[in-house]
């Protein structure tokens, strides 16, 4: 039995109108990391509220441990830790007191389950008499996370923990996570940031409402259906646009640094790259063929079939 | 009126004994595309305040469009465009009603507003939209359009804080389309970002670590000073000696 299973959930919003969540199903195991990645508005806040039994679906069902969440709602409340996208910890009580508070309420004490959060709480116990509004944005999530796990749950849903979160935090927090798998704890964590995704056991791709993949990230990565080059010039906005212009090119678009593109004819991509370096002669040009990321994957994937005309290309 | 777009000489904010942004010295060229970062609390929305006119600096000085941050904040103000992720546009008017707003605003007469009005939602691919409620629109387009209402006067610079955030991978890049453009068009961009890619597409970049401007220079000068390939990295390494977040 997995930790969480979703089969054909359905959630919609305005009559109908806005489909938040389609037809979704996948499941997380036993002490997994399971990455839900897409952007805002794709449906994982209403896929995290289904599971954590604050919301009902329209269609279909979901299961944590084993327990529906509609009929077993109690036992679920009582199990999992929920910290949802938005800071939901009461902003005028200390670090302390909410710790203890939330320790209080699952009816355990925080000295019982203290080693789970010893690691994470040090880091804020200098400032455990500050009202929790009072915090930064990293210690503020800190908190949150030990709340969600101060009554040892099985499963851990966490909303978009790094969200505006500052590079340095974010590597904190996802370290912070990766202790939290040896210790059993299943974890179904979201992110709009696709460099991520690598850090999960598996992860879905999610737009629109539609799960695109379900899958560990290198079999992700390894299933992109083309060769990729990156290439680079002095002037790349002019390369951009004289390569997107090209009829050789499959698709093109900026990144980082570099272009990504792949080529119409796949199978003869170093011969082609020879010819456009010679075409637009551009300066200080580059071009190298590279592995795929999972942003790669999650654009290839959202550029094809109907998804790209829901997106309101 | 010289060919800098910002100007800023040892610029200071502080409240009560709280530096919160601490002799920072830098200028930003006419149609450069410039990136602001800085891990959370830095200093970054205290900085950008005092450049768009929003909030008087504790000392220090500081010119945008060529006026003085203590003595023309009007004139800044009319000489800018302001984006956020956070706040952009009026939910529950049109985006037709959005576009004649801030027109009205900036003081662009009726036609003026009717010509480039009609520009911008035909560029943007919105002309059936244009009578429907901003807040019906998926977020990616509401962010184009954002950004289109923001240089819509044609301002000498346009200031964006975080104008990607929460966006999928390839309306961002859409965005960043629109960034290239208006730069192309002589708009200088200043821009603040968590994705370290984007960093990349800057001409040059700064990143601001305990209200201290502790690097300024092109993605690929930063690269090779701090011997790494990734602009993560450079982030990182500089961020992580913070001691306010």
């Amino acid at each position: 039995m997995p930790a969480v299973t979703l089969k054909n959930i359905v959630k919609t919003y305005d009559d109908g109108k806005v489909k938040a969540v389609n037809n979704v199903s996948f499941d997380v195991e036993h002490g997994e990391l399971f990455g839900l990645i897409g952007p805002d508005g794709a449906g994982k806040t209403s896929i995290f509220r289904i599971l954590t039994t604050v919301l009902l679906a329209e269609k279909g069902s979901a299961a944590v441990e084993g327990h529906d969440v509609v009929k077993d709602y109690r036992w679920i409340r009582n199990k999992v830790g929920y910290m949802p996208g938005k800071f939901s910890l009461y902003q005028d009580l200390t670090v302390a007191e909410n710790l203890h508070f939330f320790a209080t309420i699952f009816n355990t004490t925080i000295e019982e389950n203290y080693d789970l959060i010893k690691d994470i709480y040090d880091q804020i116990k200098p400032f455990s008499n500050r009202p929790a509004g009072k915090l930064s944005g990293g210690m503020k999530q800190k908190l949150a996370l030990c709340c969600a796990l101060i009554h040892k749950p099985v499963v851990l849903f966490l909303d978009e923990p790094t969200t505006g979160v500052d590079v340095v935090s974010r590597k904190e927090f996802w370290d912070m996570l990766k202790r939290l798998k040896k210790q059993h704890i299943s974890i179904l964590v979201s992110t709009p940031y696709m460099d991520e995704a690598s850090l999960c056991d598996r992860i879905a791709l999610i737009q629109n409402g539609n799960i695109m993949s379900v899958d560990t990230p290198q079999n992700i990565i390894d299933s992109f259906p083309a060769h990729l080059y990156a290439a680079r010039a002095k002037d790349i906005y002019q390369l951009l646009k004289n390569f997107r212009a090209d009829q050789a090119i499959e698709s093109c678009y900026a990144f980082g640094e570099y272009l990504h593109l792949t080529l119409k004819d796949d199978d003869n991509g170093d011969a082609i790259l020879k010819e456009l370096a010679a075409k637009y002669n551009p300066e200080d040009f580059e071009a190298k063929s590279i592995t795929p990321t999972i942003e790669d994957s999650f654009i290839r994937l959202m550029e094809s079939g109907e998804l790209k005309v829901e997106s309101g290309k | 009126m010289n060919n800098k777009a910002i100007t800023c000489n040892k610029l200071t904010k502080q409240f009560g004994g709280f530096k919160a942004v601490d002799q920072i010295t830098f200028d930003v060229d006419s149609g450069e595309i410039f990136g602001f970062l800085g891990a959370n609390g830095a200093g970054k929305t205290t900085a950008m305040r005092m450049l768009c006119g929003l909030s008087y600096p504790t000392s220090g000085e500081a010119t945008v469009a060529g006026f003085n941050v203590y003595k023309q904040q009007e004139k800044i103000k009319a000489s800018i465009g302001y984006m956020s992720q956070k706040f952009s546009l009026y939910e529950n008017l049109t985006v037709y009603e959005n576009i004649e707003f801030y027109g009205g605003v900036y003081g662009l007469s009726r036609p003026e507003i009717k010509k480039r009005g009609e520009n911008v939602v035909s560029t943007l691919g919105l002309t059936n939209e244009a009578k429907k409620l901003v807040g019906e629109l998926p977020l990616g387009w509401k962010q184009k359009l954002a950004f289109s209402v923001a240089i819509f006067h044609r301002p000498k610079i346009v200031f964006l804080d975080e104008p990607t955030g929460g966006v999928d991978p390839v309306t961002r890049r859409q965005f960043w389309d629109l960034i290239y453009e208006a730069a192309a068009d002589g708009i200088t961009v200043f821009v603040t970002t968590h994705y370290m890619d984007e960093a990349e597409y800057c001409n040059r970049i700064s990143v601001m670590v305990d209200g201290r401007m502790e690097a300024l220079d092109t993605p690929t000068n930063l690269k090779k000073k701090f011997n790494t390939h990734s602009m993560d990295d450079v982030f990182y390494q500089l961020a992580r000696k913070a001691e306010r977040s």
